[in-house]
């Protein structure tokens, strides 16, 4: 199967209304090029936390924006990419949470960032032009 | 909401909370209104029964971390109980397991709560 490339994209509005049609998106791309169960649930936690971010972070939850969303793979990589025209997000501004400090100061969120690190294989953030790109990449 | 749902029931001094479906940022308020009714109640021993939950993001853990200090400093804790391997590894990325008691099973933390 040498060179075969999938790709879909999904358009949702910006809330978290769409967040379990966002996760079966990429399930059913997944269970159709057949990887297994913990990849699976892999990219479903990375897209969530990717489109949960956008919806607060970039939009601050005004659900009338939109954002794209495209899953492709070929033989070696599965990438996941979210696009979105709202705030930019600073990648050096990310740290690896502590967990006793945040619950001693009753904060929450901050998380994501660090599951989908932990979940793939690449994470890339670019701006271009008006629009913030993430770019989730899982070698299978 | 059909993809999650939430029980409260009581065994003794204890409240469980049996927890399915998907817990993410839609979702997660059903969860937060629970404890805090718990909480209000003066409700602090509390065990959340995860046999039933399917999918857990960072939302969902967030919720944990908002009430586990006030519950403590009552008194009480919040016990997780029979999660599966996929929700379970979620909660160890981000290191919950040294935190929060988590147990196998409802009757383990029940019986750690009238020790």
């Amino acid at each position: 199967m040498a060179g075969t490339r999938q790709i879909h994209t999904l358009s949702v509005e910006a809330s978290t209304e769409h967040l379990a049609e966002v996760r079966d998106f990429v399930a059913d791309h997944a269970k159709n090029i057949g990887l297994n169960q913990k990849i699976i649930s892999e990219i479903r936690l990375a897209v969530d936390e990717a489109y949960t971010n956008i919806i607060k972070h970039a939009y601050d939850n005004n659900a009338t924006e939109k954002v794209s969303i495209e899953i492709g793979s070929d033989d070696d990589q599965l990438w996941i990419t979210l696009i979105d025209n709202g705030k930019s997000f600073d990648p050096d501004s990310y740290s690896e949470p502590d967990l006793m400090r945040r619950i001693k100061e009753k904060k929450r969120g901050g998380m994501g960032v660090y599951l989908i690190r932990k979940v793939m294989d690449q994470v890339q953030y670019n701006r271009k032009g008006k629009s913030n790109e993430i770019r989730m990449v899982k070698n299978l | 909401m059909k993809n999650f749902s939430i029980a409260t029931r009581q065994n003794q001094n204890v409240s469980i909370l049996d927890i399915s479906g998907e817990l993410d940022a839609h979702t997660a308020s059903q969860l937060e209104n629970a404890l805090k009714s718990l909480i209000d109640n003066e409700n602090y021993s509390i065990v959340v029964n995860c046999s039933g939950l399917d999918y857990i993001a960072s939302a969902g853990l967030g919720v944990f971390m908002a009430y586990i200090e006030d519950v403590r400093s009552l008194g009480g804790d919040i016990k997780l109980t029979d999660m599966n391997d996929r929700v379970y590894n979620v909660f160890d990325l981000l290191g919950f397991p040294t935190l929060y008691d988590i147990l196998d099973s409802e009757q383990e933390a029940l019986h750690s709560f009238n020790d």
